[in-house]
């Protein structure tokens, strides 16, 4: 069963067309890994997933359930919107964390702004995860007196903290000093073995290749390729991922 | 008259000073914020209306609004408005007129109020869109995100510029005198017609500076109190 399926995505910022029919499903557990060059959508394309930017066209179902039509798009009110967004998470690649908020409190303001079980629960479940990112250390400190890679970490943490049903991540370690993509790398991939769906936009070509079960390559607003990473990184079809995975090589 | 007298007939008039600054904080801090949402507002009708009352209390003299807040409503409809309200005299205040102590009220938390609104809107247009949207993304409404993520940011934001303007308003209300309300420069005016004293008239600098100065402490702790975090 799909959790997530996204059918025929289209979205325009005035004349400009940014996202052109993109269609892909995914399975429980499965990471699906989005590379391509700048400026071919894949911030938008997650932020139409959290529902950030209303799409054009097209649809978004998670476990069968039909979040999004573009049809009736017009007449969805502000509550349904922001019930759909429960069922996405998003780490941004700034992280974002609320500056005035400790690590744990965080963590914890969503569950109890939404009250999604007691006091001591949402404080004991924030704990856990705090010591899963490997903070437990730091989980009074503020956004400001830790490292990028931590802050990254506590926004994962964050965002997990609602059970998303899909969790994305546009460029998480991108502003990152490079000792640090490591660490924020590695929560990734063991949120993978916790059978976690996950959607990566990412510019770490060696993480997608062997973390990701999914590849997708997206070029001017469409999925120019798409398959598992040995298809994608050793027998591309198309001309441009060719191109494209060959420049990135030689960056590195 | 002694000096201890001085003082005490000087502070009479401080009282009136404070007064009108304490009504004006009190009134004019929370007003501040509707206008500051309507100059932001989506809807052009109400965000016009909203930029040019600011501009227009901003643009004139708070000394020329007080004298159209007190004189203008009897020019127009023959009704001495605020000099009514002293012959009633519905409050006793004792050394002043109440109808002349309204008029300057309203003419400061009108005044005060557009000021604020300009500091909160520049701190609220100054917090990163991308707060709003890690509110959204976790599925928190628009008033909570407003309310538990912003708001203590644009306050930490605004301190030392409404910090400033208040301690200008102190100053401000100085101009009251210009329609006979007996604030502490009045008083001093008083004691240099009637007991021929000029010396009160600098005296009461003293009681500004005592006051700037509690207010600068009080300021410096909320600015300290706030400096546990950086946005
Ligand atoms: N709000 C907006 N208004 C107008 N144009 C936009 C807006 N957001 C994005 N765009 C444009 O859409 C195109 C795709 O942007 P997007 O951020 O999705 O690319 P990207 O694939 O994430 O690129 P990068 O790898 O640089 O992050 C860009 O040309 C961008 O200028
Ligand atoms: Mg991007």
């Amino acid at each position: 069963m799909a959790v997530l399926e996204v059918n025929n995505i289209f979205k325009s910022f005035g004349k400009y067309e940014v996202l052109k029919g993109i269609s892909f499903s995914l399975e429980e557990g499965e990471v699906l890994a989005m590379i391509g060059s700048s400026g071919s959508g894949k911030t938008t394309l997650l932020r139409c997933l959290n529902f950030l930017e209303r799409p054009d066209k097209g649809t978004i179902a998670v476990n069968e359930k039909l979040l999004f039509d573009g049809e009736s798009a017009e007449k969805m009110t502000e509550e349904q919107i922001r019930q759909n967004r429960l069922h996405f998470g998003l780490v941004f690649q700034n992280f974002n964390l609320f500056p005035q908020y400790s690590v744990i409190e965080n963590i914890s303001l969503a569950p109890k702004l939404l009250q999604i079980g007691t006091e001591e629960e949402i404080e004991q479940k924030a704990l856990a995860l705090i010591e899963r990112v490997g903070l437990s250390d730091k989980k009074d400190y503020y956004p400001w007196q830790l490292s990028g890679g931590q802050q990254q970490r506590v926004a994962i943490a964050r965002a997990l903290a609602l059970g998303p049903d899909v969790l994305c991540f546009d460029e998480p370690t991108s502003a990152l000093d490079p000792e640090l993509t490591g660490e924020v790398l590695k929560v990734i991939k063991d949120l993978k073995t916790e059978n976690r769906t996950m959607v990566v936009v990412t510019h770490e070509m060696e993480f997608a290749r062997n973390v990701a079960d999914k590849i997708i390559f997206m070029a001017n607003g469409v999925i120019e390729e798409m398959g598992p990473p040995e298809q994608i990184f050793e027998h591309p079809q198309s001309e441009k991922t060719k191109a494209f995975l060959s420049k990135s090589l030689e960056e590195i | 008259m002694s000096f201890l007298e001085v003082t005490s007939f000087l502070f009479d008039g401080f009282v009136i000073s404070f007064l009108i600054f304490a009504v004006t904080l009190l009134l004019g801090i929370p007003l501040g914020l509707p206008i500051a949402f309507c100059s932001m507002s989506r809807f052009k009708p109400v965000k016009i209306v909203a930029k040019v009352v600011v501009w227009v209390v901003r643009g004139i003299p708070l000394m020329l609004q007080i004298f159209i807040i007190y004189y203008v409503p009897g020019l127009l409809f023959d009704y001495p408005l605020f000099s009514k309200v002293d012959r009633f005299v519905f409050l006793e205040w004792g050394i002043s007129d109440a109808g002349r102590i309204l008029a300057v009220l309203i003419a400061f938390v009108i005044n005060y109020a557009c000021y604020f609104s300009e500091i909160y809107r520049g701190g609220i247009e100054s917090i990163s869109k991308s707060q709003y949207e890690a509110g959204y993304v976790l599925g928190l409404t628009k008033k909570q995100i407003f309310r538990k993520i912003i708001l203590l940011q644009v306050v930490k934001r605004i301190v030392p510029p409404m910090s400033n303007e208040i301690i200008t308003l102190i100053k401000d209300t100085a101009l009251a005198n210009c329609i006979m309300v007996c604030e502490i420069i009045k008083q001093a005016k008083e004691l240099a017609a009637t007991k021929a004293l000029i010396w009160p008239l600098f005296y009461t600098g003293v009681f500004y500076l005592l006051f700037v100065g509690v207010l600068t402490l009080l300021f410096g702790r909320i600015e300290k109190k706030l400096d546990y975090f950086r946005s």
